[in-house]
């Protein structure tokens, strides 16, 4: 039996546990990214390797030598550098002796064989058609239930009451999915989470609204942004990010299908300053932070690996669009040497900014003597 | 009417086409000036922080030519070939210098997508031709002209000159034989890169760049990796350096990258690991705005002396 292991991302790493194990492989669990992984990665990663890049490397290595004998991974078609990570991470650990099978799933829009075989590899039981069916219909529902379950953990925690409730709601949402065993247990959770975080006591007051934007891995695992969710939460901001890992999934691999990969509005609104795509999220970034601003946030984070292109040259574009549109920007570069205490300056500075500017303009909409009342108080 | 072309990135790379085609239109070509303190200085002061030097370097070029010329000529290179497209910061270049650089507004985007057919760049050729009211004829003339130019260019290369630098023969019994790899917007843009190439000559190797390998022969390791790499600038260096670990026509080999540049260190690593493969010698540099000439000269020195002792050694062995 293959012993297949894979990068984590967040919560679903239990899902796609799941999906490999109905497979008929036996899982090598990857661990939370620690500190020790990263250092671990950086310690074999060229130095200007991203941030995610130096986590997976890292993370390959405790699942190899925790046994692992296949690993699986995303591929791409470029011109973003990700889609060569796995041959590139297949060349460092073979040269570090490991022995292993790297199983590369390419986007099926120009790859289609090449997926096919490789999803072949991997289903090392015998599965009918209606399997089939039963196994994508329980692991996206999965997919779904998690997304959910962090956005409602998202907007209810700059309200909660008692602080640290929300994350302890969401945790125990999490653990409920990841022990759902089919469909109808998923059911059933969707509707107790709703009645979990129903019970969280809740002010009412309409919280600073700031989105966060920026390349995919960064975004989505908070042990590569250094919890900056949490930490915005906790300052009472409602914080939401662009991306979600099931609307990720369906626009990258099965819109890729039928070649039109990414979200369609969002490009159209980046379009008249970002005319052509660039590879990674860039162009996400810049028309996400666009729809930010037109559904009235107060602010846009930008989340990038040190040296990642795309992002970089999103970067450069942002700080003009987030102008036009009055919307306050804070680009966050992450890197190993990235500190916790560093970053939450930074956004406490930010949050700061942004409740005084709302402030501002609040009372300039009344029509008070902006300075006076300022004074006043 | 005067046209600016500045003198980064793409330049190195294609600038006989580019200034031919354009005076054959009849415009008056005007290139910035070579790379200088008050460029880079001028770059850094508008450019993203985190953008490499050779991307601060073309925003310095075109500030340089702002209020010179009647308009500025910024390439979005696309695709030349089917295989691979540009690095994102090619793509993305004029965007980033619309936002970045304030009054900046007689900015030329030309749309460079030229990989499917042959006759595309003609096509494009045309329509930049007709954007200065030139008609058919003229377009096509230019078109012809500024090909041949490129292709003497080409042969320039293949015959062992290095026209960028002025260099026109190279001594052949030079006593190593050096592969120098990078991009040509470093390798030949002689103040960013400390002046790689001449120092090299100048301490007795005989140098050879991507450039003066025929496309015939990078094509061989076309195969060779898994996975195509994305971009047309890195397949030719990484190519290149297959050829050179393949046929052992080098002693060593010296990759020249910018620091933070985001296709490199894909392409460093992999000729890091195959070179440790082959027992190639193998010494990256790294440059930015900040490089001093000193440490650079002193790694260059050392390199070059192991790569002479090294000799030695092989001579009395056999």
């Amino acid at each position: 039996m293959r012993k297949v292991s894979f990068p984590y991302v967040g919560n679903a790493t239990i899902t796609f546990k799941k999906l490999m194990n109905a497979f008929g492989n036996e899982v090598v669990l990857p661990r939370r990214p620690t500190e020790e992984t990263l250092s671990l990665g950086t310690k074999y990663a060229p130095e200007f390797a991203c941030l995610p890049f130096k986590i997976v490397l890292g993370t390959y290595i405790e699942a190899l030598e925790a046994g692992a004998d296949t690993l699986v991974s995303t591929g791409g078609v470029g011109p973003c550098r990700a889609g060569l990570y796995t041959t590139l991470h297949e060349k460092i650990l073979k040269s570090l002796g490991y022995e292993f099978e790297m199983i590369t799933l390419e986007p099926p829009g120009r790859h289609l064989k090449e997926l096919i075989a490789s999803i072949k590899k991997l289903v090392n039981r015998r599965l009918t058609f209606a399997d089939y069916y039963r196994i994508i219909r329980f692991v996206w529902k999965e997919l779904q239930l998690l997304d959910k379950a962090e956005k409602l953990s998202h907007k209810i925690r700059p309200l909660e009451v008692k602080k640290g409730e929300t994350t302890k709601t969401y945790r125990k949402c999490a653990e409920l999915i990841a022990q759902a065993k089919d469909y109808k247990d998923l059911l059933e959770i969707e509707r107790e989470i709703e009645l979990l975080y129903e019970k969280i006591e809740k002010k009412d007051y309409d919280p600073l609204k700031i989105g966060i934007v920026g390349e995919v891995y960064v975004v989505i695992e908070p042990a590569a942004n250094l919890e900056i969710e949490e930490m915005l939460g906790d300052l009472g901001v409602y914080a939401e990010r662009s991306m979600f890992l099931a609307s990720y999934t369906f626009y990258n691999a099965v819109m890729d299908l039928f070649r039109m990969p990414g979200e369609r509005d969002v490009k159209k609104l980046a379009s008249p300053y970002f005319k052509e795509m660039c590879g990674g999220h860039g162009r996400e970034s810049v028309g996400n932070a666009i729809l930010f601003a037109k559904r009235g946030f107060d602010g846009v984070i930008q989340l990038s690996p040190f040296t990642c292109i795309p992002e970089i040259v999103a970067k450069s574009i942002l700080p003009k669009v987030c102008a036009e549109y009055d919307i306050g920007f804070l680009p966050v570069t992450l890197d190993e040497q990235t500190g916790k205490e560093g970053l939450r300056t930074r956004i406490e500075a930010f949050v700061d900014l942004l409740a005084a500017k709302r402030k501002h303009k609040a009372m300039n909409k009344k029509g008070d003597v902006v300075y006076g009342t300022l004074l006043g108080h | 009417m005067k046209i600016g072309v500045p003198r980064a990135l793409a330049y190195y790379a294609y600038y006989p086409f580019i200034n031919t085609f354009f005076q054959e239109l009849g415009l008056e070509v005007v290139v910035s000036d070579p790379t200088s303190k008050e460029i880079i200085d001028a770059g850094v002061e508008d450019a993203v922080a985190d953008a490499c030097v050779p991307v601060k370097l073309f925003h310095g070029h075109v500030k340089n030519l702002m209020g010179r010329v009647d308009c500025i000529f910024v390439p979005r290179l696309v695709r030349i070939n089917k295989e691979a497209t540009f690095c994102p910061k090619f793509l993305g270049l004029p965007d980033m210098l619309a936002c970045s650089l304030e009054n900046l507004n007689n900015m030329l985007e030309v749309r460079i997508d030229v990989g499917k057919s042959k006759r595309q760049l003609f096509s494009l050729c045309l329509s930049v031709a007709r954007k200065f009211n030139r008609g058919f004829f003229k377009a096509w003339n230019a078109y012809r002209k500024a090909k041949e130019s490129l292709k003497n260019y080409k042969l320039e290369f293949l015959r062992g000159a290095i026209p960028p630098l002025g260099i026109s023969v190279q001594e052949n019994k030079a006593e190593v034989r050096l592969g120098v790899v990078g991009y040509p917007y470093l390798l030949y843009d002689p103040y960013v890169s400390l002046d790689v190439i001449n120092k090299l000559i100048k301490m007795g190797a005989y140098v050879i760049t991507p450039e003066m390998v025929p496309e015939g022969e990078k094509r061989k390791y076309a195969e060779k990796l898994k996975k195509t790499l994305f971009w047309t600038f890195s397949n030719n260096v990484l190519r290149t350096a297959f050829h050179f670990m393949e046929t052992k026509m080098v002693d060593g080999i010296i990759h020249v990258t910018a620091f933070g540049c985001g296709p490199d260190f894909i392409v460093d690593k992999i000729m890091e690991l195959e070179a440790k493969e082959r027992n190639v010698p193998f010494l990256t540099v790294a440059f930015d705005e900040h490089t001093g000439q000193e440490g650079v000269n002193t790694r260059l020195e050392a390199f070059i002396d192991m790569l002479k002792r090294r000799k030695i050694k092989e001579a009395i062995v056999v």
